[in-house]
């Protein structure tokens, strides 16, 4: 019996101790309310919560950000204050000084705990001084790191108006993305590009993506003939999709299973499976599935990948048949890895905070798919991963690379182990054909840098072995 | 509840983790939910620390919430007892704790019985102290709770030190230019003859604090970590301190006046007056600089200073005292201990401003428009939006604050950094002013252009709104390998597609 036929012939899932490293979920309001730009965040929390954001957001915080926190005190947890009163008061000098077309409560820990009714409070305060105010409840006791944008996404999903507007003007402002691929063009040419779409029902992508890369996948579906008709967030809260009964939707990122369920069981809207357009392999088998699903036969698609693959090269050659470790901390790790398999490298392991088998399930049926045609073995799969045993197995096994969170990146590198930041991965644009590239890039940075520091002899850089 | 954008001290568990850590071999573990370890990144990513930081969670989740911790915080500290067999294990609370008021204690009673460790919970409510004084705290209890052990035990080593000796109390990790300052300390000591006997909490184990009493004298650098602890080893041992810190010439030598007035008192006959005289007018360069014509144009010039007590009322003490700079206003972010900070700067500013609101403090330096700042990483930032320059002199701080060089702010070379920090934050805004009045460097109109920027193709609407979205600082860059890769396949038009195929291409 080979090596290879002791391996698991389908993917195995694990859980273990969820002793790991991952940012607290309020921090979905950093890229969020750049996203959303007539939005105001308002986190309701602790100081705890505060010192958490002013240091992950860096620079960010001294640029007059649209977010702040609610500050909880002694007379709050001890309900010697009146929440409502104290958070109108609150909100109404948000109000005067920034007037945003929305507020989003991003509910705590501590709100949590000390069962603050947030739901409840919402729309009576939101008929008061009349702003829409949105509640998520993106906390630490539920969730981690990109799962809050989940819960402020299924919350917006909620707020999506659901009758398509009928004037012209109402469409005009509605539809964003459409207003763009038609900036500055006269009428006629806009109806004549209409009949470039095939016939499918309505189609709204949920996801928050910085902009070109909305442009870019609109742009990649428009090639085969599919509509975008609105994307969930847009760039302002004014301008959120219509949902009706019975439009078609789909993900853009592996962590909106809760956006999925809310957008399936209360806007009765169909969602469409699909491995999720991040690297080149992904964004085919999406934009496959969603053809597929409207009966449209996909153009060029393999041409295209193989075309992707080709420019490349001078990265997957350094990656070629190198192992990749997954600490696990922010719910990209599958598609992540399905990725780097399909470029040839091997992973012995992927950590991941939550699996959500339903809602990835396409995606995790490709990685089985890509391990099998690429030859190499199956991940373990680890939900909850306890980051000391996780320490352990790297120790022993020596991987190429280790993708993992900020606190253990430095001390690894001591250790002469390589490592790329996985927060990066969250803030870069990695989606699509057009950003295989820069997926790679990052993947290969510490490689090239390696490279180029190799004649040193500085890779071991701790004295004696700590207790890894 | 508080409307609040920034602050300036961190949470109550993040001074008692910079104590913990800061020890060797003492492991801290959190109550908290998943998320609040974010003092692993700050250490790592600031300090740039080669090892695991020693800080772990005891996650609370949906679980315990519903049913308490029942056996998981027990769990976890036996583990850790047995993982990294750490001298001491303080389980720390944090906000989200608090609330849970779950008998934190009695887990660690329990924990006690199995570990082979040290086990103990830190005494710190969240909401009523900030990072720093739960720091201060947090030492405090850690250094009693080991000289009790050693007392019981009769381990305590009685005696003072034959020669002159001295604990230094209060360097920490995260400690705004610590590493470098106790550096500092410890040199200045050997030019005295004083032997160091300990450094806590930095670097020190738990099984050094039952030599602390062996000490003449404790040495307490900073006004907000160190104190609880130098009085508690002056009730218990009547060990004297002294908390002068020396920063700056005048208050470095009012320090070694006070350490010598100190071992004096204890026989030590020693007399510091001549290595005073020979570091002020020979070695340290500041006492010279404040006679040197450079200097003598910052005379009146307005400065406010802001920042940690220790920090802003050092700052203040020589900008007014030893540079002759007219300091407006001095202020400090430490509203518990906002007596002393008054009684220091009062006579040496025009106001004092005791905020812990960050807009309030941005609003007061808008009021004076002084010609610098010297402040936090806030003040910096308040700077650059009003154009007025700024010395980073206090936490809270960002990486480059943590300089790798030598960069102490403590003792004599302490002082030549500083006066480094203020002379060029006066210069670059002179300079600034000079530009303005006569119009830039260069006046006269450039007729050839040595790089060019323009084109002779064509972007259409759409890739031209594409473009201006790319950040400024690349968007050259950009645009140029955009029309590269266009003019090599002949487009003479640029569109969103083209400029897409070019990114996809090379990369542009």
């Amino acid at each position: 019996m080979t090596l290879a036929e002791t391996q698991p012939q389908s993917l195995e899932f694990e859980c273990d101790t969820g002793n790991y490293h991952t940012f607290c979920p309020i921090s979905c309001v950093a890229w969020l309310y750049q996203k959303i730009e007539d939005s105001f965040f308002l986190v309701i929390g602790t100081k705890t919560c505060g010192y958490f954001l002013q240091n992950a957001m860096g620079v960010m915080i001294f640029a007059e950000p649209r977010y702040a926190m609610a500050e909880l005190e002694e007379g709050d947890i001890s309900a010697q204050l009146n929440d409502y009163e104290e958070l109108k008061r609150l909100c109404a000098q948000i109000k005067r000084d920034r007037n945003p077309s929305v507020i989003v409560w991003i509910g705590t820990c501590t709100t949590e705990i000390i069962k603050m009714d947030l739901e409840g409070l919402a729309p009576k305060l939101e008929a008061e001084i009349g702003i829409p105010i949105v509640v998520a409840r993106a906390n630490g006791l539920d969730y981690a790191f990109t799962q809050g944008e989940d819960t402020v996404l299924a919350a917006m999903a909620a707020r999506c108006p659901s009758k398509a507007p009928t004037t012209e003007i109402e469409k005009n402002e509605r539809n964003a993305i459409q207003k763009l691929m038609h900036f500055g063009r006269k009428k006629e040419d806009v109806q004549q590009e209409e009949s470039e779409y095939a016939d499918h029902p309505p189609f709204v992508l949920f996801g928050s993506l910085p902009d070109p890369v909305v442009t870019q996948l609109t742009l990649e579906l428009k090639k085969q003939g599919i509509k975008v008709s609105g994307w969930l967030p847009a760039k302002r809260y004014t301008e959120l999709p219509v949902l009706e009964e019975g439009y078609y939707v789909s993900g853009v990122n592996p962590f909106l299973s809760r956006t999925a369920t809310t957008l399936m069981r209360r806007r009765k809207c169909k969602l469409i499976g699909a491995p999720f357009p991040i690297g080149t392999d992904g964004t085919r088998a999406w934009i496959e599935k969603i053809c597929s699903v409207f009966g449209i036969e996909p153009q060029g698609l393999a041409e295209r990948e193989a075309q992707i693959w080709e420019g490349v090269e001078e990265y997957l050659s350094l990656i070629r048949g190198k192992s990749v470790f997954f600490m696990g901390d922010n719910l990209l790790e599958v598609s992540l890895a399905r990725f780097l398999i399909r470029a040839g490298m091997t992973v012995p392991e992927i950590g991941i905070p939550y699996m959500d088998k339903r809602y990835q399930g396409a995606e995790l049926a490709l990685l089985e798919k890509t391990c099998h045609e690429m030859g190499v073995a199956l991940p373990r799969i680890i939900e909850k991963p306890d980051n000391y045993t996780q320490l352990q197995r790297i120790k022993e096994m020596q991987p190429d690379l280790v993708i993992t969170g900020m606190a253990h990146a430095n001390p690894l590198e001591a250790r002469g182990i390589s490592t790329k930041w996985s927060v990066e991965f969250t803030f870069a644009q990695i989606h699509g054909f057009t950003n295989t590239r820069d997926i790679l890039e990052l993947v290969t940075r510490p490689l090239r840098r390696n490279n180029s520091l190799k004649d040193l002899g500085w890779s071991q850089l701790v004295k004696e072995e700590a207790n890894v | 509840m508080k409307l609040a954008y920034w602050m300036y001290a961190g949470p109550a568990h993040i001074g008692t983790l910079r104590i913990a850590s800061s020890f060797k071999n003492v492991h801290a573990i959190m109550h908290a939910p998943l998320g609040d370890d974010y003092f692993n990144v700050m250490r790592s990513m600031l300090e740039r620390e080669r090892d695991f930081t020693p800080v772990t969670t005891s996650v609370v989740d949906r679980n315990v919430l519903a049913r308490g911790s029942q056996e998981k915080v027990v769990d976890n500290i036996t583990r850790k007892d047995q993982e990294e067999h750490p001298d001491l294990i303080v389980l720390t609370p944090t906000c989200t704790s608090s609330i849970l008021q779950e008998d934190l204690q009695n887990f660690v009673d329990r924990a006690q019985l199995e570990s082979k460790g040290d086990v103990l919970l830190a005494d710190v409510n969240h909401y009523r102290a900030n990072e720093l004084q739960a720091a201060d705290r947090t030492l405090q209890q850690i250094v009693q709770y080991y000289i009790e052990k050693a007392r019981r035990r009769d381990e305590l080593v009685s005696g003072k030190t034959e020669h002159p000796s001295v604990n230094i109390i209060g360097t920490t990790t995260l400690g705004f230019h610590n590493q470098h300052d106790c550096r500092e300390l410890k040199q200045l000591m050997a030019e005295l003859g004083i032997e160091v006997n300990a450094i806590v909490p930095e670097g020190a184990t738990v099984h050094q604090l039952k030599t602390l009493s062996r000490a003449w004298f404790n040495l307490v650098p900073y006004r907000e970590i160190g104190l609880m602890t130098a009085r508690y080893l002056e009730q218990e041992f009547g060990t004297p301190y002294v908390d002068i810190t020396p920063m700056g010439v005048v208050e470095t030598a009012r320090c070694l006046r006070a350490i010598q007035r100190i071992l004096n008192d204890q026989g030590a006959a020693v007399d510091y007056e001549a290595f005073i005289d020979e570091q002020t007018l020979h070695v340290s360069q500041a006492a010279w600089f404040s006679r040197s014509i450079d200097c003598q144009n910052l005379t009146g010039k307005k400065a406010v200073v802001f920042g940690d007590n220790t920090h802003a009322a050092a700052i203040t003490k020589i900008l007014a005292r030893e540079m002759g700079i007219h300091v407006v206003w001095a202020g400090t972010y430490c509203k518990y201990d906002a007596d002393w900070f008054r009684e220091q700067v009062s006579e040496y500013c025009d106001e004092v401003i005791i905020s812990e609101d960050n807009g309030a403090i941005g609003d007061a330096i808008a009021r004076v428009e002084p010609s610098a700042i010297f402040g936090t990483q806030m003040e910096r930032h308040v700077g650059k939006r009003l154009n007025i320059p700024c010395g980073v002199i206090a936490a809270p701080i960002h990486i480059q604050n943590f300089p790798i060089g030598y960069k102490p702010f403590l003792g004599y070379e302490g002082s030549n950094q500083i006066v480094d920090l203020i002379y060029n934050s006066f210069t670059l805004g002179m300079e600034d002013h000079l530009l303005e009045i006569f119009g830039g460097h260069d006046t006269k109109e450039v007729i050839t252009k040595g790089i060019s920027a323009d084109s002779d193709l064509n972007w259409t609407k759409e890739a031209q709104a594409e473009l201006n979205k790319v950040p400024g600082f690349v968007r050259g860059k950009v645009k140029r390998n955009t029309e590269k890769f266009a003019r090599d396949r002949g487009f003479n038009e640029i569109s969103l597609e083209v400029m897409y195929a070019a990114k996809e291409a090379v990369g542009a």
